[in-house]
């Protein structure tokens, strides 16, 4: 009734579960539970000595039939069966595209009320839990209020601190065996097409370097862009008009239907700054923006802004940076 | 084969929403519009109804009070065959507002459910989910693309994903939802426009549709972002690098 449940699904531990462990203890501590997680796919045990040192009780590895492939339909039913017997107060899960369509397919199938993507826990007791949710592209902040003794809530992983794994702290990692047929005969998964990248994750880099249309494309300033991630150990990302022609793969969009981001440093290029956009990167420490237009909105948010053109700026940038690293070693 | 597009009545995308100072919001001004995503997941519906033989009928629907009738009339224009308000100025949270839709599902058997992948003001991405839940539906979300078999009995769906592209095949019926890249809404001509208002166009009552349940999730506190120190402009490359390592960035 205290407890508050994470799940890890598929079972691949990212970034983004540290902090939904770390949202998951902030709630434990408010209603007195404990948190214990679910991993549920393919090799879950494995995954779960990954999150040994988590803090959590008891770290559950599930991986029935049915959930080789990742689907919403298995998913939302196996985890379904897992409740059974369990009476958490919250089920928590960072956002992503694979929770955003199985916590409310979950919600529906256990008649529990649900919420998604908050950024910040408000008020929490047995019976009424409130939280914070960015709405209207990002431009306002709500309260959400759930009643009810149980509740699903997705986190904004960007808006939590990561819990800090402390190797003496060890749980059990118990197999569990979830019996049914959890795989939708109407569904069929067939395959996924990502592109391959040696730079880091976008939703997990420090530093993010973003490239919008002013970079004019795959030609001309993206690989400015791409030689300055580099030179920074950054991730790329990009805007949605950059997606759109075919310049980046959808996987760098960053934006309200993109991905949501908050890294320490964010250096938006060519990037005029679009509500949309903003809404994907306006909590990021520092943000630096460089563009040749003054009255990009861009500058409304950057931390540090040079109005500049980017064919000149960028290659300076890199310049230095590379003088700054090949100084200190 | 039919074709059932939920729509959803929202502010337009970029008016600037004021709040007062009890924390409500101020839509007064405000113009509204069909929900972007759901405009997308209706232009997908009127492409396969254009490129089918077998008399596909496109019907919309919509959840709330009278003012929605100026979405379906939208909607209408755009090229839908038909129209469904369930009617109701109740406050529903998005479960029951599923349960409703899911209703009006059973009665009208179709073949497809499209819904836009989120709505522009609450961007909470959970009802067409809950639809297919409710409904034990297979469902695909994020569609960028949607390619039916010639029997209509599964479509293809690359789906946008965190990681990539998916790709999946759901039997029909199911529920998708509609992303941005999926297709560019048309505009509605003016005979369709005109022709829109001769459409049939129904209003069911809200009770008609079975227990909803309690509500269980209320919204409300609006308030605009905590302000933010205004950020200064360097006026070189070397000034930015100073800043970004006085700052400890690189």
């Amino acid at each position: 009734m205290n407890d508050v449940l994470v799940i890890v699904a598929p079972a691949v531990v990212k970034k983004g579960d540290f902090a939904a462990i770390g949202f998951a203890q902030q709630a434990a501590e408010r209603t007195g539970g404990a948190v214990d997680v679910l991993l549920l796919g393919p090799n879950a045990s494995a995954a779960a000595e990954r999150l040994q040192g988590c803090g959590a009780r008891t770290l559950y590895a599930a991986s029935p039939v049915g959930v080789e492939n990742y689907t919403a339909e298995a998913y939302a039913a196996s985890i379904a069966v897992f409740f059974d017997g369990r009476e958490d107060r919250l089920i928590v899960a960072a956002t992503s595209s694979q929770t955003r369509e199985v916590f409310p397919r979950l919600a529906a199938l256990t008649d529990r009320p649900v919420t998604s993507d908050v950024v910040a826990i408000e008020e929490l007791d047995e019976s009424s839990v409130s939280f914070t949710r960015a709405v209207f592209v990002g431009n306002l902040l709500c309260t959400e209020t759930l009643e009810g003794s149980s509740a699903l809530v997705t986190c904004r992983p960007s808006e939590f601190e990561p819990v800090e794994l402390v190797p003496s702290v060890s749980a059990p990692i118990e197999t569990v065996e979830l019996s049914g047929e959890f795989a939708h005969a109407g569904k069929r998964y067939v395959s996924l097409e990502q592109a391959a990248s040696e730079r880091p994750d976008l939703k997990e880099a420090d530093i993010i370097v973003s490239v919008g249309r002013g970079t004019k494309g795959p030609d001309e300033g993206i690989p400015l862009a791409e030689e300055l991630a580099d030179a920074l150990g950054a991730a790329l990302g990009g805007t949605r008009a950059v997606v759109d022609a075919g310049w980046l793969p959808n996987e760098f969009q960053v934006g309200q239907t993109g991905k949501i981001v908050a890294p320490k440093l964010y250096i938006a290029i060519g990037l005029s700054g679009a509500i949309q956009h903003l809404a994907g990167m306006r909590n990021a420490k520092n943000i630096v923006a460089i563009n040749k237009d003054q009255d990009a909105p861009i500058f409304e948010v950057a931390d540090l802004g040079l109005i500049a053109d980017l064919f000149q700026a960028v290659p300076e940038l890199i310049a230095a940076v590379r003088s700054f690293q090949n100084a200190s070693t | 084969m039919k074709i059932l597009v939920s729509i959803k009545r929202t502010p337009q995308r970029d008016a600037r929403i004021k709040v007062d100072e009890g924390g409500q919001l101020q839509l007064g001004d405000v113009k509204f519009e069909v929900n972007p995503f759901d405009e997308l997941a209706l232009e997908e519906a009127l492409r396969i109804k254009e490129s089918r033989s077998d008399d596909t009928e496109v019907v919309v629907v919509t959840v709330g009070g009278e003012e929605c009738q100026e979405q379906i009339l939208a909607a209408l224009a755009m090229g839908a065959d038909r129209a469904l308000r369930v009617d109701t100025r109740d406050e529903l949270d998005r479960l029951q507002i599923a349960k409703v839709l899911a209703a009006v599902v059973e009665r009208e058997s179709p073949d497809l459910y499209l819904a836009g992948k989120l709505a522009y003001d609450d961007e909470s991405s959970q009802i067409p989910a809950m639809v297919a839940g409710l409904l034990g539906w297979p469902q695909a979300s994020q569609a960028s693309k949607i390619e039916l078999t010639e029997d209509g009995a599964i479509a293809n769906v690359t789906c946008e994903v965190d990681d990539g592209l998916e790709h999946v095949g759901v039997s029909l019926p199911a529920v998708v939802t509609a992303d941005l890249r999926l297709n560019e809404p048309r505009y509605a001509s003016l005979p369709g426009i005109m022709r829109a208002k001769k459409k049939p166009s129904d209003v069911i009552p809200l009770s008609d549709l079975g227990d909803l349940g309690a509500r269980r999730v209320s919204v409300s506190n609006y308030r605009g972002l905590p302000a933010k120190e205004p950020g200064v402009k360097v006026a070189s490359v070397d000034q930015l690098v100073d800043e970004l390592q006085a700052r400890k960035l690189i």
